[in-house]
C-alpha cells in the first residue's frame, strides 16, 4: 500500500465488523413542507368554537407559526427513519467511550416506563393517588442507598451536573450550620469539566490540585492544601485514569480533620457496584449517574438522573420534596424540611429515568457484582491485547477503564483524534480523545460488561490494525474517516459564522446534500 | 444473566490473557477491608416478567384512568404513537451525545430542526438543544441576564411557576443575585406599578410567565418598554407552549424559557421534561447548553455539528456558561417528532380547541353558586376560580369521583386560599367538563 | 518574522509602542499552537488595563486562550476588522491583526519584556520541549 493513499481508495485492512451499504439521503424536513398537508388530525371539538383575536383580544391572537411544517405521516417516519440509519448506536456496537458507561439499555425499562397508570401520572396529583410512583422512588433510594453504603438520598437532580451542583450546595448549608461556609473547592487536575463548573455556581472558589506522578491525589501533600478555608474535595474513584484511589481513606481523613467533606463523583460506579461501597471509605457525599451505571438510555444526549447519596449529617440539607415513608406505610413527599437547600428543578425528578433506572436495578438484585466483574474484566482484557503497541502513560491497575495515549503513533504524525476517525471506518464509534486532561493524547477506553467477547476481540483487531496503519500509512489515518456518509466537517467554519436555524432564504445558499 | 454476552468459558479464557487465575486479582487496587464479602442487600433478580409485574402493580396504585383539571405547568396533551415508536428506534434511544458528528448526523439533523422549530414558535433567533425543563432553563435564562448587564437584581413576577422561582432562589443565592419579588393586580397580570417603583436601572432582568400560573396573559410589549430603556432585559418562561398555536410570539423578550412537555412528552410524575433557551442572535455565546450548527465537508456535503463549544464545561471549565453536560436530547426528538406531526394546522387546531373547551368548562362553572371567576386577564387554557370552602376539601371529593381537580392555589400563595386554577385541554371531552361540573355543583350542595 | 521594534512577552503576546501609543497583538507563535481561530473576545474602548491582567480572550473550534496585556493603560481603539473575520489572526499576527491599541500609563513598563531575539530564542526552546 503506497503511502499516499487518497480519500477514495479503499482501506488496506480487511475490516471485520462493518461493510459499506445503501444509505437513504433526506432533507431537512422544513424543505418538504407545502401547505395543505398535515401528519396528524385530533378528534372534533364538541364545545362550540371561539374567535382567538375576540377571545384572547387582537393584540394577543397569532396567525400561525410562520415557517412551520406541514408534512405527511408517511413523510415523518421516512425522515426520521432515515435520519436514524445515519447514527451509530449501542444497539449496533460497543461504544469505547471511557467514563461515559455505554452499556446496553434493556428493553423492558421502555415498557415498563410507558404503562399507562405511570407514564400518564400528573406530579402534583394529590399523594393519595401517586403512592405506586412514590413507591417506586423510595423503592429506589432504599437500593441506591445499599449500593453506595450511604444513608440518604435526592432523586431530585437531572443529570450528573445538576448533582454535583446539589452536592456541593448541601456542603456549603452544612458548613454554614458549623458556622462558616468556607471558600474553596479542591479539585484534581484529572476532574471532568462539570466539576469546577458546577464548584463555581455554588458560589465556591475552584482550587486545582495536581495529581502525582502515578496521576493520582497527591495524598502525601494533600494536607498542606487543605487549609482552613477549604470546604471539600471533589474526587472521582475509581479516577479518571480508571484507577482507584487507593489512599482514600487517608485523604477522607485529612479532610475530616480540617472539618472539610468529601465530595465523590459517581461517575465510574461501574467498576464498583457490587465490589465496594463508597459510605464505607469515607465519602460524605456523592452522585450517581443513572444514563451511566444504571443503563437508562442516553438518547443522543440525555435524558439522564443524578441522583446525590448523603451521610446522615447532611441529611437535613437535602432539597425538597423528600420521598419518605410515614408510620402507617403510605409514601410521602415531604417540604417541610427547614434546612433543605431549596429545589433544584420543578417536581421531585426525571421520574422516567428513576423508573428505568429500579427496573435495571430488580433485574440484576444482588447479582450487581457479576456485572462489574465483567466491565473490569472486559477493560482489562482490551487493556492486555493492546499495551504491546499503544502507550500506557499510568501504569497503575485499571479498573473499567484504560487510558492510552498516542505518544507512539505522535511519531509518524498520527494522533489520538486521527486514530478515532479512523475507528469509525472499523464500525466502532470512537474511544474518548482528550480527556482527561492530564494526558496529553489520552485514549480513555472503557468497553461496560455489555461487550461480549467476541465485540471485545472485534474492537482489539481493530485497533491493532490502526496501529498498523499509523506506522505504514498514516495518511490513512489522518484522512479517516473515509467510509461514513459525510467526512470530517468544517468545524471552523461552523464556529466562525454560525448557522443555527433553517431559514427559507438558505436553500439557495446550500452546498449539495449528503 | 440475561445482560451479560459472556459464557463462564469466555470468562476463564479471557482471564487467562489477562494472566490473572480470578477476576478477584483484578480488584487488587481496592483496599481488602473495603472489598465486600457479602452480596448486597437488594431486591430480584427479577425475570422480565417479574419486573413488568412489580411495575403494573405500582401503576395500579396510581390515578389510572382519572379525569383531570390539573395544569400547574404540566400538561395533558394529545400524544402520537407514531412519534412514540420513531422515538424508540435503537439508533435514537441507545445513541452517544454527538460528538463524532459523522456517525451521528441523525442526531444532529434532528437538533437543529429541534432549534428551527423553537425558534418559528418563539419568535426568536436563536435556540439551544435543550436544557433539563422549563425551571432550570429559567434560571439559567436569568444567570445570562446576569452575565449580559453585568446586574445583579432581577424583578421576578410573583405569577411565574412558584416551583420555578424556588429553584431560581436556589441558584441565586450563591451567586449574589438579589430577587425582588413583583406582584400581580386585579387582573392576574405583572404590577407594572410596583416595576415602575423598584429600581430598574439595577436590574438585571424583568422576569415573567406568560401565559402564568394563574393562566392569565402577560402584556409582553409594556414589560419590555419598561424593561430596555433602563438597561435591563425581559425574560420570559412559557410553561404551557401549546399557547403558541394562538398567541402571538415573545418577540420583544430578550431570552425566552420554556417548558416543552406539552409538546408531546407525557406527564410521568413530574419527568423527564425538555427545557427549551431561546435568544437573540447577539446573545449566542452567553447562552448555555449545546448548539447543533449547520457547515459541509470538504467534499461540499451539507451536514450539522455541535458548535461554539468553548461556551460549555468541557473546554471552558470553571468559567464556562453552565456546568450542563447532558440535556433532555431524546426528549427534544420526541417533541420534534411530534410537532412535524401536527405541523402548522395541527397545532393551530389543537390551540383553538384548548381556547374553546376552556371557555365552555369556565362558563359552564360559573353557573355553579359560590363560583366566581378572578383575575379577568385574558387567558389560553387555564384559568383561576374562587370556591366558598377550601379547595382541598372540594378535590378530596372530587377524588371520591376519580377526578383530579384543579390546583390549589393556597399552597403557594397565603393569600390565595379558596383559590384554584382549571386547566381544560383538547384532550378534556364536553362530557368530562359536564361531569366535573356536576359534581362540583353537588359538592357544594352538600352542607360543611 | 518577530519584527524587531515590537516586544514580546512569555504568554506570546507582542506589544508595539509609539509614543504613547502602544498596540498589543498576539504573536504568529501563539496563533499556530491555537489552531484556526473562530472567535476573540476584546475589552471596550475606555477600558482600564494592567500590565499582566487579562485583555480578553482567543477562541479556537476546541480551546479557549486568555490573553494578558503586557502594558498597563486605557483601551483606546479595538480592532474592527476581527469581529468578522477572527481568520485575520492566522493570516496576519503581527499587523492587520492587531487587537486593541492602549494610551500607556507608563512606557518604561516595555523594559521588562523580551526583545526579537529573546524571544525568538524563548520559542525555540519550547519547541524543542514539546518534542521532547
Amino acid at each position: 500500500m503506497s503511502s499516499k493513499s487518497t480519500l477514495n481508495e479503499a482501506p488496506a485492512a480487511v475490516i471485520r465488523k462493518a461493510a459499506q451499504h445503501v444509505v437513504q439521503n433526506e432533507g431537512l424536513i422544513f424543505e418538504k413542507s407545502a401547505p395543505g398537508k398535515r401528519g396528524m388530525e385530533i378528534p372534533p371539538l364538541d364545545v362550540p368554537a371561539v374567535n382567538p383575536a375576540v377571545a384572547l383580544g387582537r393584540e394577543f391572537a397569532r396567525e400561525d407559526v410562520e415557517g412551520f411544517p406541514e408534512v405527511s405521516e408517511i413523510e415523518v417516519v421516512r425522515h426520521f427513519t432515515r435520519l436514524s440509519t445515519w447514527n451509530y448506536a449501542i444497539d449496533l456496537g460497543m461504544y469505547p467511550l471511557g467514563s461515559c458507561t455505554m452499556k446496553y439499555n434493556p428493553r423492558v425499562n421502555e415498557f415498563v416506563a410507558r404503562l399507562e397508570g405511570l407514564a400518564s401520572e400528573h406530579p402534583e396529583q394529590p399523594g393519595e393517588v401517586s403512592q405506586g410512583c412514590l413507591r417506586i422512588l423510595y423503592d429506589l433510594q432504599k437500593c441506591l442507598i445499599s449500593i453506595t453504603g450511604m444513608d440518604a438520598a435526592t432523586l431530585q437532580p437531572a443529570a450528573g451536573a445538576q448533582g454535583e451542583l446539589t452536592g456541593l450546595l448541601m456542603i456549603r448549608a452544612y458548613l454554614e450550620s458549623q458556622g462558616n461556609p468556607r471558600k474553596k473547592v479542591l479539585i484534581p487536575d484529572s476532574a471532568h469539566g462539570t466539576n469546577p463548573a458546577s464548584v463555581v455556581i455554588a458560589g465556591y472558589e475552584v482550587q486545582n490540585i495536581k495529581s502525582n506522578a502515578q496521576g493520582q491525589i497527591d495524598t502525601d501533600h494533600l494536607r498542606e492544601f487543605v487549609k482552613e478555608d477549604v470546604a471539600a474535595l471533589m474526587l472521582t474513584n475509581p479516577n479518571t485514569l480508571g484507577v482507584f484511589e487507593e489512599r482514600i481513606a487517608e485523604i477522607a481523613a485529612v479532610l475530616h480533620d480540617r472539618g472539610a467533606l468529601l465530595y465523590m463523583d459517581g461517575a465510574n460506579m461501574n467498576a464498583l457496584a457490587g465490589i465496594a461501597r463508597p459510605g464505607d471509605f469515607g465519602v460524605d457525599v456523592m452522585h450517581l449517574n443513572l444514563h451511566k451505571t444504571f443503563s437508562t438510555p442516553h438518547g443522543g444526549g440525555g435524558p439522564g438522573a443524578g441522583p446525590v447519596m448523603v451521610r446522615k449529617i447532611l441529611e437535613p440539607f437535602l432539597p425538597i420534596p423528600v420521598v419518605v415513608q410515614r408510620e402507617n406505610g403510605q409514601y410521602a413527599l415531604e417540604h417541610n424540611r427547614p434546612q433543605s437547600v431549596g429545589r433544584v428543578r420543578a417536581y421531585c425528578g426525571n421520574f422516567g429515568v428513576l423508573l428505568r433506572a429500579l427496573a435495571y436495578t430488580l433485574a440484576y438484585g444482588p447479582g450487581i457484582r457479576q456485572a462489574t466483574e465483567d466491565a473490569v474484566l472486559n477493560a482489562n482484557y482490551i487493556r492486555k491485547n493492546l499495551e504491546d503497541l499503544f502507550d500506557l502513560p499510568y501504569s497503575l491497575p485499571s479498573m473499567h477503564e484504560v487510558v492510552f495515549s498516542d505518544a507512539r503513533q505522535k511519531a509518524r504524525g498520527v494522533n489520538t483524534m486521527d486514530m478515532a476517525k479512523r475507528l469509525l471506518d472499523y464500525g466502532f464509534h470512537a474511544y474518548t480523545t482528550a480527556f482527561p486532561l492530564i494526558v496529553p493524547g489520552a485514549m480513555m477506553i472503557e468497553p461496560t460488561e455489555s461487550e461480549s467477547k467476541e465485540e471485545c476481540d472485534l474492537f482489539i483487531d481493530a485497533m491493532r490494525s490502526i496501529a498498523a496503519e499509523a506506522e505504514m500509512n498514516p495518511d490513512l489515518v489522518k484522512s479517516a474517516p473515509h467510509s461514513t456518509r459525510v467526512g470530517r466537517l468544517d468545524e471552523v467554519a461552523a464556529a466562525r459564522k454560525p448557522i443555527l436555524r433553517w431559514r427559507p432564504a438558505d436553500e439557495k445558499e446550500l452546498a449539495h446534500d449528503a | 444473566m440475561r445482560y451479560l454476552p459472556k459464557s463462564p468459558s469466555e470468562r476463564h479464557e479471557m482471564l487467562k490473557a489477562i494472566g490473572v487465575g480470578s477476576v478477584e486479582e483484578l480488584f487488587q487496587s481496592v483496599p481488602e477491608k473495603f472489598r465486600l464479602c457479602a452480596p448486597l442487600d437488594l431486591p430480584g433478580p427479577l425475570s422480565e416478567m417479574e419486573i413488568i409485574q412489580y411495575f403494573q402493580n405500582r401503576a395500579a396504585e396510581n390515578a389510572r384512568g382519572f379525569g383531570s383539571f390539573l395544569g400547574a405547568g404540566v400538561y395533558r396533551h394529545v400524544r402520537s404513537v407514531t412519534a412514540d415508536a420513531l422515538v424508540q428506534r435503537g439508533e435514537f434511544l441507545t445513541s452517544y451525545t454527538p460528538y463524532q458528528a459523522e456517525i451521528s448526523q441523525g442526531t444532529l439533523t434532528a437538533i437543529f430542526e429541534f432549534q428551527t422549530l423553537m425558534c418559528q414558535l418563539t419568535g426568536q433567533d436563536v435556540a439551544n438543544a435543550s436544557m433539563y425543563d422549563g425551571s432550570t432553563a429559567l434560571t439559567e435564562a436569568v444567570l445570562m441576564a446576569q452575565r449580559l448587564t453585568g446586574r445583579s437584581r432581577v424583578l421576578v413576577a410573583r405569577s411565574v411557576h412558584p416551583e420555578y422561582r424556588q429553584v431560581l432562589a436556589t441558584y441565586a443565592r450563591n451567586l449574589g443575585i438579589e430577587i425582588v419579588d413583583i406582584g400581580y393586580t386585579q387582573c392576574g397580570q405583572l404590577d407594572r406599578a410596583a416595576i415602575e417603583k423598584a429600581k430598574l436601572g439595577d436590574a438585571a432582568a424583568i422576569v415573567a410567565q406568560s401565559p402564568n400560573f394563574f393562566g392569565v396573559l402577560e402584556e409582553l410589549p409594556a414589560l419590555a418598554e419598561a424593561a430596555h430603556p433602563a438597561g435591563a432585559l425581559l425574560v420570559t418562561c412559557i410553561a404551557e407552549p401549546v399557547s403558541l398555536g394562538v398567541v402571538r410570539p415573545p418577540t420583544e423578550a430578550d431570552i425566552v424559557a420554556m417548558e416543552g412537555q406539552a409538546f408531546g412528552v407525557s406527564p410521568s410524575y413530574g419527568g423527564p421534561y425538555v427545557g427549551v433557551l431561546a435568544t437573540r442572535e447577539k446573545f449566542v455565546r452567553q447562552m448555555p447548553g449545546r448548539l447543533a450548527g449547520q457547515t459541509t465537508d470538504a467534499a461540499g456535503r451539507r451536514g450539522f455539528v455541535l458548535t461554539l463549544a468553548t461556551r460549555e464545561q468541557h473546554i471552558r471549565r470553571e468559567k464556562a456558561t453552565s456546568n450542563i453536560c447532558t440535556n433532555e436530547a431524546l426528549y427534544a426528538l420526541a417533541a420534534t417528532i411530534h410537532l412535524c406531526l401536527l405541523g402548522k394546522e395541527g397545532l393551530r387546531e389543537q390551540a383553538l380547541h384548548n381556547l374553546a373547551k376552556a371557555r365552555f368548562a369556565l362558563a359552564e362553572l360559573e353557573k355553579i353558586p359560590g363560583v366566581r371567576r378572578v383575575f379577568s386577564g385574558p387567558f389560553f387554557n387555564e384559568f383561576t376560580l374562587e370556591f366558598p370552602r377550601s379547595v382541598k376539601m372540594i378535590n378530596d371529593d372530587l377524588l371520591r369521583e376519580k377526578i383530579i381537580g384543579p390546583y390549589p392555589l393556597g399552597t403557594h400563595y397565603p393569600e390565595l386560599t379558596k383559590r384554584a386554577v382549571v386547566c381544560v385541554t383538547e384532550t378534556t371531552s364536553r362530557a368530562e367538563i359536564e361531569r366535573m361540573c356536576a359534581a362540583v355543583r353537588r359538592i357544594l350542595e352538600r352542607p360543611v | 518574522m518577530y519584527p524587531n521594534d515590537y516586544r514580546y512577552t512569555k504568554d506570546h503576546e507582542w506589544v508595539k509602542v509609539d509614543g504613547s501609543t502602544g498596540t498589543i497583538g498576539i504573536t504568529d507563535y501563539a496563533q499556530h499552537e491555537l489552531g484556526d481561530v473562530v472567535f476573540v473576545e476584546l475589552p471596550k474602548v475606555g477600558a482600564q488595563l494592567k500590565a499582566g491582567g487579562s485583555l480578553g480572550t482567543v477562541e479556537s473550534v476546541k480551546a479557549v486562550s486568555e490573553i494578558f496585556c503586557p502594558v498597563s493603560g486605557d483601551v483606546t481603539e479595538i480592532n474592527p476588522a476581527l469581529a468578522n473575520a477572527p481568520e485575520k489572526i492566522n493570516q496576519d499576527p503581527h499587523n492587520s491583526a492587531w487587537l486593541i491599541k492602549l494610551r500607556l500609563s507608563d512606557a518604561k513598563e516595555t523594559a521588562g519584556l523580551m526583545d526579537a531575539s529573546a524571544y525568538e530564542a524563548y520559542i525555540a526552546e519550547k519547541s524543542k520541549e514539546h518534542s521532547a
